[in-house]
């Protein structure tokens, strides 16, 4: 069988795998980190965002072996150490931004990248059309916008230029 | 998934060579449509030909075209400030692909090559008349696409680049699915010294087509109202559930005219 070598979260891994692997199959069954869904397993939903070298990507739909001397993060990579929160983290705490939480891993993983892909400034509906590969079946997304407008200014350490609202 | 052999070649030549081993091999670009078609075993390759180590991602322009790697991806596309400057359509166009994690894997290359017919690029590459550059000869938009997921391509050729000459005014309006976000109409409107063209994807049968009646019209006047009584058949338009034919020639009609208008 092929093999893979990656980093995960900072941890370099070498696993053996089949061509069909998915990515995501390697994250959770393969190493244990089940903080990345599966949620609709047909690329729409977003629950299984992690970041390939940096850029958001829905590792559904990625063969493992595609991703072979890639870093990849996944939630569980982003707080601190000693367990503090990542800014984004914090926010959807904060701002009550998940209800069921199932989907708050890959919204999460979006909203970093969203962020960080816009050091300019980040309206409402830049956020709201940001969100469109993640699917919330419980919030109405209301509050998931309120807590990346509020990340904004952390991440950035500055003040949002354009208030989300 | 059915399992596969899995190589990463470093050159279009063993690319090539792989992928002419083997009849029922395939090419992977950004996998974004083809790894959702092998989950669902749609398709049953017995070997997967990853392309993303040939060197074939990046854009390069000069004052009259931009070329575009097969392999570059839409996000690329969308955020390059060169495109955005000569080619606004098409960066528009790159930005209303799926999502943003599907725009960071999806590829140029990929999406012309399976020429979905609701996709978006084919519009603007038959617009633009773009040359598609392929491993072993050059093909003109106006011969690549011969219907419904059906290319000039032959079996194992694989497309390099795609290059895209500079336009007077381009512009790309879009009716999309709102579950999908695939095009239910789009329009592409190209202005070069040669004339107008104007492609519409995701409503013809028969995948992307040209809208000669608005091309005659627009070349005389580049204006929303040259073309407002302008119809369309409905004969040979797609129907389904999210829109019959009728209410697909009724869109080309108002996706041409804000295109025209945005131009």
């Amino acid at each position: 069988m092929p093999q893979v070598s990656l980093t995960v979260n900072g941890r370099s891994h070498t696993a053996e795998v089949e061509g069909r692997t998915l990515l995501v199959e390697l994250l959770r069954e393969g190493m244990g980190l089940t903080g990345t869904h599966v949620g609709c397993d047909t690329s729409q939903c977003g629950a299984c965002v992690v970041h390939i070298d940096g850029e958001s990507v829905k590792s559904c739909s990625i063969l493992a072996i595609q991703a072979n001397g890639c870093a990849v993060t996944t939630i569980e990579g982003i707080a601190e150490a000693d367990g503090t929160l990542h800014p984004m983290q914090a926010m959807f705490r904060e701002h009550h931004a998940l209800q069921c939480g199932f989907c708050t891993p890959g919204m999460v993983m979006s909203a970093i990248d969203l962020v960080q892909m816009h050091p300019e400034g980040l309206t409402e509906d830049e956020i709201r059309h940001g969100l469109e590969g993640n699917l919330c079946r419980c919030t109405g997304y209301h509050n998931i916008v309120k807590a990346i407008a509020a990340a904004w200014p952390i991440m950035h350490g500055k003040e949002l230029p354009l208030a989300a609202e | 998934m059915y399992d596969f052999t899995y190589t990463k070649p470093s050159s279009i030549p063993a690319a090539v060579q792989a992928l002419g081993a083997d009849i029922e091999a395939k090419a992977l670009a950004g996998g974004q449509t083809f790894i959702p078609v092998l989950k669902q075993r749609l398709n049953k390759p017995s070997a997967i030909v990853d392309l993303a180590d040939l060197g074939l991602r990046g854009i390069a322009a000069d004052d009259k075209t931009i070329t575009i790697g097969a392999m570059t991806t839409h996000h690329q596309i969308e955020t390059s400030e060169d495109i955005k400057r000569m080619l606004p359509g098409l960066a528009k166009m790159a930005s209303w692909i799926g999502d943003t994690q599907v725009r960071h894997r999806g590829t140029m290359g990929g999406s012309l090559a399976n020429n979905d017919p609701s996709a978006c690029y084919p519009a603007a590459v038959l617009a633009l008349n773009a040359t598609i550059h392929t491993d072993h000869r050059s093909i003109a938009a106006d011969d690549f696409f011969q219907g419904m997921f059906t290319t000039a391509l032959e079996p194992g050729e694989l497309i390099t680049a795609i290059e895209f000459p500079i336009a007077e005014k381009t512009s790309y309006e879009k009716f999309r699915n709102p579950a999908s976000r695939y095009a239910m109409v789009g329009v592409f409107v190209a202005k070069t010294a040669a004339g107008v063209r104007v492609a519409v994807t995701g409503a013809g049968q028969g995948g992307v087509f040209r809208h000669t009646a608005m091309e005659q019209a627009l070349s005389a006047n580049f204006s929303a109202d040259a073309i407002t009584g302008i119809t369309t058949p409905s004969d040979g338009l797609n129907g389904d559930i999210h829109a019959s034919p009728e209410y697909r020639a009724h869109l080309i009609g108002v996706m041409a005219r804000r295109a025209v208008a945005a131009a």
